[in-house]
């Protein structure tokens, strides 16, 4: 195995139920109406999935969903604002932590 | 670049089975014609525009235009009954000079006639009067816009194209065509621009009537969306670009045999300029004529022969099998 993630193990991911075909089949059917269109559009749904993809750093995913947008006919731009909002969550996320640092500062210090 | 270089490039990406092999699993059988219903007429391969996408390789440059005489014989062939649709292509049709006769003779058949029109050349003065000619006919328009943006459709087509689209469908608008209740078609046709599969119809559609309608005031009837088939100028792109394997692979991944067995060249037969036959547009470009005995040239038409032949197929016939599929007329499964 030369890399951990290969660009081809990819088309694989129909596969992963290989070993657990009960779980997996329960999987696809939640992850396909989960994915497709309802209240949401398949736009907005394949942006906020860009956005997990990128924020959670799983190169198939990203791979998966920037070719999703592009076939939804989705801009670059347009998919970068979806990133940034992913990565100002990220960083809101990050920041809202420093609350429990900051209370125990608040409690140690004299 | 050279057929034979463009056949010998599908053959050769690792991990791509011939298709020929794929699609003769799925029944036992080759695929083969069950019939002629769609008499698909490429009338030339001049053209006003030079699309990067473009499987034909049209251009302005080009010369390849059908005559009359070809034209003659594609009529008497489209008497044939179970001809419903007379579908025709290019190129610009309209650069062809005999274009309203082959539309007025197959209209006067009974025919459903197609114009696949790129609607670009309708804003130019010396074709305008097609405008007035498709709506007294009938005929239905099938105009290829890849994209509801402009900036993007100007990309792969040419700078001011978009606007001129946009001016053609107020035109037809105006003349009743995307409007209901008047008869008159005007569909939309949509390919990816660049090297991934479209997406549902459906989506496309919705966002296609939100953009063009919303922004741009015009409507339409129906979209379809195409597979982008490697071959042509696509082909030469995704060479270029180093997408040739990951493309073919995606969609030999996304093989569906539904599709397969549904593909246009299963009801179609492509008539090239020059009168040769073809089981689609795409064979054309590859130069592979009809085969398994079945005659070559439109002159020597014989629908007992054409009607059940073997299709001729290679890996580019990944890209109608793909997905939902990919026809003229849209999806296929």
């Amino acid at each position: 195995m030369s890399h951990y993630f290969d660009e081809k193990d990819l088309a694989d991911f129909p596969n992963i139920g290989e070993l657990a075909p009960e779980q997996g089949k329960k999987f696809f059917d939640y992850y396909g109406s989960a994915t497709s269109a309802g209240a949401l559009s398949e736009r907005e749904k394949a942006l906020i999935a860009l956005a997990v993809a990128t924020t959670q750093r799983c190169p198939y995913c990203i791979d998966a969903y920037t070719n999703r947008c592009l076939s939804l006919g989705i801009s670059g731009p347009e998919m970068m604002e979806a990133v940034h909002t992913g990565a100002a969550m990220m960083a809101g996320i990050t920041l809202a932590h420093s609350t429990q640092m900051r209370k125990i500062i608040k409690k140690k210090v004299m | 670049m050279e057929a034979r270089s463009q056949l010998l490039a599908l053959r050769s990406v690792e991990g791509v089975p011939p298709f020929e092999g794929r699609v003769n699993a799925l029944g036992g059988t080759p695929l083969a014609a069950h019939g002629i219903e769609v008499l698909q007429i490429n009338v030339g391969k001049r053209c006003n525009l030079r699309c990067r996408h473009c499987h034909v390789e049209a251009g302005p440059e080009r010369g390849e235009a059908m005559p009359l005489s070809v034209m003659r014989r594609c009529v008497d062939a489209a008497r044939l009954p179970s001809v419903s649709t007379v579908d025709i292509t290019g190129g610009a049709p309209e650069m062809n000079e005999n274009l309203e006769w082959l539309i007025r003779e197959s209209r006067g058949l009974g025919k459903r006639v197609i114009v696949r029109s790129n609607l670009a050349i309708l804003a130019e003065e010396e074709h305008r009067r097609f405008l007035d000619i498709y709506a007294g006919c009938g005929v239905e328009i099938a105009c290829s816009l890849p994209d509801c943006s402009q900036s993007r459709t100007d990309r792969q087509r040419g700078d001011g194209t978009f606007q001129k689209v946009i001016a053609a469908m107020r035109s037809l608008n105006a003349r009743g065509y995307g409007v209901e209740g008047t008869g008159l078609v005007l569909d939309i046709v949509h390919n990816p621009i660049g090297a991934y599969l479209p997406a549902s119809q459906e989506a496309m559609e919705r966002e296609y009537r939100r953009r063009l309608c919303d922004e741009h005031g015009v409507s339409f009837n129906a979209l379809f969306c195409l597979t982008n088939l490697p071959v042509g100028h696509f082909l030469e792109y995704l060479i270029q670009s180093g997408n040739l394997e990951d493309y073919l692979r995606t969609l030999a991944g996304a093989f569906n045999p539904a599709a397969a067995r549904r593909a246009m060249c299963t009801n179609t037969l492509s008539v090239g300029w020059d009168g040769a036959l073809f089981d689609c547009d795409f064979n054309q470009v590859l130069e592979l004529p009809v085969d398994h005995g079945a005659p070559t040239n439109i002159r020597d038409f014989d629908p007992a022969r054409l009607n059940g032949r073997g299709i001729v197929v290679g890996n580019h016939c990944y890209g109608c099998a793909a997905g939902a599929g990919s026809s003229c007329q849209g999806t296929t499964a």
